[in-house]
Parts: C-alpha cells; structure tokens; sequence
C-alpha cells in the first residue's frame, strides 16, 4: 500500500504520457471551451475505453459544472474532469476478511484474463502478512491449470487442495474448505475455470460453487473478485454484470495495467453496476499486486512530470 | 453471436433513415452519428472510426445519392462495401512451404489465447493430412510447457520442447531440426506472452524469427480488446512483421470491434477465428460474410432489395 503510488506512476508511465499529453495539448491548443473542445475531450475518454455512455455523462457533468461556476479557462477543465472521474470511481473498497478465519475469497473471470495469477500474487503478498493461505484448485478443465497454480502455491509458500483433472469442480472447493477448518487456515482462494459470461451451463457450475461455500461456511464468500483484463474494452460491462448476476461479484481486480491498456472500462462498470475495484495486477511477478486507490489511479493517470 | 449489438444498432438507424423517403444533409450527419456512436460501443477503434465515417460522408454526400429515389438503401449499400474492405476483401488461408516444412510462430499479449490456438491448428491441419508439430517454447509462464503437451496428447499430435530452462531461440532451432528428421511438415511454435512495449522480449521474437524464418508470423488477438487493439497490433506489426491476425473468444457477446480495427491497422488478413476452449472450435475467417453479418445479414440485405 505504502509503496503503491511511485510504481504505479512509473507503471503507467505510458498510459500517462498519452492521456497527459492528450489533455495537455487539448487545453492548450483551444482559448475557450466550445464544442470543438468537447468533442476531443470526448474522444480522450473514449480511447481509454471508458465507453460511450460512461464518457457523456463525464462530459455533462464537467459541462454542467463549467456552466454553474462560469469557468471559461480549458485548463480548468482538467482539474474537473479529475475530480469527477475520482468522484465516480468512489471510497476506495478494501478487501473484506471474515471475523473469525478462514476468510473465503472466489475468483472468476472470462478466459485468460489473469485469475490464476491474480491468485498466485494475492497468497503470496497475504504470506508476507503471515497469514496461513490455501489454495483451491477448482479449475479442473483447463489444460495444466493445476499445474500452473502449483507453481505459485510454491512461490507464494501456501497449502493447496486438488483433484483429479476433469474432476467435479465443486468437490474440490468441499474438500478446500474443510482442510482449512481442519487445518486452521486464514484464507481460502478459490480458482476457478475461465468461462464467458454467456455461456450459463457454466454460470450455473459457479453459482453451485458459490453455493457449497455458503453453506460450508456461513457468510462466505467474503470477497467474490471478477478480475479483468485492463485491455477489454465494453465488453467488461456485459461481464459484470452477468459474474454479477450469478454470484454477486464484490470487486474487480484489474489486471495487465502494466501494458498500454488504460483500463478506463472500470469508470464505467462503476458507474453502471456500482462494483469497486479493489486491486489491480502491474506485471507477473508474485510482487506485482496492488490495492486499488480511485485517487491514486485518477492522479496517476494526470499527473505532470516531476508532480508528486 | 458477434457483431449482434452492431448489427441491431446499424438496423435501427437505417430502419429510421429508410423511413424518412427523401434525405438531407442534415440526416445523413444524425445517422452517421449514430453509426460512430455503434462502432464505439463495439470497441472499434476511434480512429478507425472517424475514417470510416470520413469515406462513408464522402461518398454519400453527392447528389446521386440524396437525392437518388433511394437515398438510404444506397447508403446501406456504401457502409456494407466500406465495412467489407474494413475486414478485407477475400478469404486467407495460411502460406505452406513449396519446399520443406512450414513454420509457424504464434505471437500475441499474455493470455490472448496463442496455446490453445496453436493446438486448434495442428488438429485443423491434421484433419487435412498436414504432419504437424507443436513446439513449445514459452519457458516463462508457469507450466506453459506442460499445457502444449497436455493439448498434443488430446489430439495425439507430437510435441517437442527443452524445458523451461533452455532458451526459446534454441528451442525453436532445435524443434526445426527434429521435424525434418521426423517428416513432420508443419511447425507450430507457441511463444510466451508479452507485452508489446516489453523490449527485451519483443527482441527475443525477432531472434527466433531470425533463427526459424517462419512462413506465418500470426498475431493471435483477443476478440474482447477495447482500443488498445491496434497499438498492440502496430507494435507487433512493426517490431516484428505479421503475416495474419487470428481472432479468439469469439464465441461470446463481443460486439467484436477489435476484427474490424486490426486489420486496417496491419493491414494483414484475419485468417481464423477461435470460437471455443475445445480444441475443434477453430474457423476460416470470412470478411465479406462477416460485414454482411454485423448489417444483419438477411435483415439488411432484404431492406437494401424491398427499399
Ligand atoms: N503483464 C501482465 N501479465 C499478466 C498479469 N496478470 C496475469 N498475466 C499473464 O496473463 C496470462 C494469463 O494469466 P492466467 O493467470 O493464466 O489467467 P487465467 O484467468 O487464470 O486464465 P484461464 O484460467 O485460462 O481462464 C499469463 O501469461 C499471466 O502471466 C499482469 O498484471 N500483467
Ligand atoms: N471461450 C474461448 N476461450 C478460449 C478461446 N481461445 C482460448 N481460450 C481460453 O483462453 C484462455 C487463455 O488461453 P491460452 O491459450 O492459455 O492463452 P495464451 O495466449 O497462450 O496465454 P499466455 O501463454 O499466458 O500468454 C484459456 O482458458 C483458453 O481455454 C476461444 O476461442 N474461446
Ligand atoms: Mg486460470
Ligand atoms: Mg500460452
């Protein structure tokens, strides 16, 4: 947490540039904010995929906001913007751990989007807290995905419960979770198959997950994690909404920020289905996960050079 | 399907647009309007776009068109032409090798899908008679390795590697050097995913591409990608140079912008699409079925005949 801002600034270096840059030559190349001026902000937006819909109600906003306190200098315009992006994005939400162990965490997600990894940075940075971490390998399908997260229960120095690939994958989760009763562990993080959201014989599989864990541990899950990949563009929000449905996601983790990708699709599941995000991946080394911050990401994203 | 949202969206406005008869500028510009605010919310890029929308204004602002007794039916006509060249023109299969085996290196972001589409495609050619060969040569991401042989086994098709402690150049190499003993004729060569503006990596590429000189160079793309698709396709593009683009996850919601910037990005064809986790899920890539199918296929096409 303590260390989160100067790497991320230098992680999205990139995004940076081009979203400060853009911003930049925006305010200066126009003298009054007109609609020729809107319409580029508008297009600002719009490639860091924060969508249509999310990037015009920014937009009224920031105009309804210039109209109220007669602003007519561009470079105002930027300070708005950055308060009303932090303003959407909301309280920073922390992850939430049960009040008497194990704390039971289900991460889920379409295809290739980092939940495997996601799971392995996550029980390694909670070993670094000293807490006791299992893992459950409830991707039975996926070709080596027990394998895979082997290797991280070894690197992050956790306990892990398998089956057989091709094996129920509910069984494994059952099992999971009664080795952590059994063993004392702190917290369980359930890995499960990449699936589409559209595909509802295995939503179905996930809400039978969710189920065992409900009624294995009472108020479990504590954290259902929808992790995405931050180059999806709109498509994130159908996911969303439809993990959402089916097992009442309570945080986004957002993956691959240390590419180009600015992730901005996260403004608009905020605002459209009201899940926070709560961590965010820079990288695939085990210390490349960090606690999300709204303030932070948004400074980060408009931030000058040598501003701290 | 793919391009549903598109497709609903484009038949809306031009549903609306064919209702008005006699059409002004001033209709035209609110329809495309519309079009670009559609072409946004399927993640195509925003320039892409904007040129788009540039050619579509262009040529539907003469007088032929207007005030033609069908204005909108010939401006149905004119997006449908440009969104097939969007996609390209004709079908693109994959180059064999007139002479010796043919290789085939599949690059792309971490996560994109490379392993489990270099496994579609040796069962894809299999099918056809090929003798492929899967190389695995991804030593970074933990059991990358084993997954490629898990996917050869299923389909029965050999697999070679050094292990995750060799280089993947000298993988490469080698993998080469053991088709030709074994008459295998098609090698696929799964490499690690990386990020475009990772240089270290995107060097280690270019030495295997060096090293293996491959026929195919195949960007494998996530069809979900937002606008980043065509910086990720241009830095590839110009670190590396594509032959072909395959588009995965395609058998979700995707409205499937990413198929429709790429291409116009490097200017390279889509060869295949993925449309599934199961390894018979692979599929020739149309672009002018396709561009028929984001208009509604049927739908459009029928409007464009009764207009
Ligand atoms: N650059 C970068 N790569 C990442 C990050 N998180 C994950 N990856 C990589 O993304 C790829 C996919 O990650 P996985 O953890 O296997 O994804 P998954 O969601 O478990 O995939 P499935 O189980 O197949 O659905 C791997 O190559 C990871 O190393 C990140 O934050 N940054
Ligand atoms: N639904 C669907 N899933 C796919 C498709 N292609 C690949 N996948 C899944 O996407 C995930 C990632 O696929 P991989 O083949 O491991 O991707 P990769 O590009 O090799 O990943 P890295 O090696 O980590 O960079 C896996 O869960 C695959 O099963 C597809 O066409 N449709
Ligand atoms: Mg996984
Ligand atoms: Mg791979």
């Amino acid at each position: 947490m303590v260390a989160f801002f100067p790497k991320l600034k230098e992680t999205l270096a990139k995004t940076r540039e081009s979203f400060v840059s853009k911003v930049t030559q925006l305010v200066r190349r126009h003298d009054k904010i007109d609609e020729d001026f809107y319409e580029e902000l508008e297009e600002i937006l719009l490639q860091a995929d924060v969508g249509v819909a999310a990037t015009s109600r920014l937009i009224d906003a920031v105009r309804a906001d210039v109209k109220k306190k007669k602003i007519g200098n561009p470079e105002d315009v930027r300070l708005l913007l950055r308060e009303r992006m932090e303003e959407l994005l909301g309280e920073n939400a922390p992850l939430q751990f049960a009040t008497a162990p194990p704390t039971v965490i289900l991460v889920v997600g379409v295809n290739g989007v980092g939940k495997t990894t996601t799971i392995g940075k996550l029980a390694y940075r909670l070993r670094q807290e000293g807490r006791r971490v299992l893992l459950a390998a409830a991707d039975t399908f996926r070709a080596a995905a027990i394998e895979q997260l082997e290797v991280w229960r070894e690197r992050a120095g956790a306990d892990i419960v398998k089956h057989q690939p091709g094996s129920d994958s509910a069984a494994v989760v059952y099992d999971a979770l009664q080795a952590a009763r059994k063993r004392g562990v702190d917290v369980v993080i359930i890995d499960t198959a990449g699936r589409l959201h559209t595909k509802t014989n295995l939503m179905e599989e996930l809400r039978k997950i969710k189920r065992v864990v409900s009624r294995e541990i009472p108020g479990a899950p504590h954290e259902v994690l929808l992790v995405v990949d931050a180059a999806t563009g709109q498509n994130a929000l159908r996911q969303a909404e439809l993990f959402g449905e089916a097992t009442d996601v309570t945080g986004i983790v957002l993956t691959k920020l240390d590419g180009t990708a600015k992730g901005g699709v996260v403004l608009a599941i905020r605002e459209e289905r009201g899940i926070p995000v709560k961590l965010i991946g820079t990288g695939e080394r085990p210390e490349d996960l960090k606690v999300f911050d709204g303030k932070e990401f948004v400074a980060a994203l408009f931030a000058e050079e040598g501003e701290e | 399907m793919l391009f549903q949202g598109l497709a609903e969206k484009l038949q809306e406005t031009f549903k609306k647009l064919r209702g008005k008869g006699k059409l002004t500028e001033n209709d035209l510009k609110a329809a495309l309007r519309e079009v670009r605010l559609a072409l946004l919310e399927a993640d195509v890029n925003l320039a892409v776009v904007k040129n788009f929308i540039g050619r579509v204004w262009e040529r539907s602002l003469g007088a032929e068109v207007l005030e033609s007794l069908t204005p909108a039916q010939q401006i149905i006509k004119i997006v449908k032409e440009e969104l097939t060249a969007l996609m390209g023109d004709t079908r693109s299969g994959i180059n064999f090798s007139a002479t010796g085996p043919t290789t085939i290196l599949l690059v792309g972001l971490q996560g994109g899908g490379k392993t489990t589409t270099a496994g579609k495609l040796a069962l894809y050619y299999k099918k056809q008679g090929k003798r492929p060969l899967l190389v695995g040569a991804d030593v970074y991401r933990p059991a990358a390795i084993k997954q490629l042989e898990v996917l050869a086994g299923q389909i029965d098709v050999p697999f070679f590697s050094l292990g995750a402690d060799a280089s993947p150049v000298e993988i490469a190499r080698r993998a080469v050097e053991h088709a030709q003993r074994q008459s295998q004729d098609l090698i696929l060569v799964d490499t690690a995913g990386r990020l475009h503006i990772d240089e270290e990596l995107m060097a280690e590429l270019r030495s295997m591409k060096e090293a293996v000189e491959p026929q195919e160079v195949i960007l494998v793309v996530d069809a979900m990608t937002g606008q980043d698709a065509v910086n990720v396709a241009r830095a590839f593009q110009e670190e590396l140079g594509l032959t072909g683009v395959i588009l995965t996850k395609l058998d979700g919601d995707t409205r499937g912008g990413a198929a429709l910037s790429v291409k116009s990005v490097t200017g390279c064809p889509i060869k295949f699409v993925g449309t599934g986790e199961k390894l018979d899920t692979l599929q020739p890539f149309y672009p002018d079925r396709m561009a028929a199918r984001i208009l509604g296929m049927g739908d459009v096409l029928s409007l464009i005949e009764r207009a």
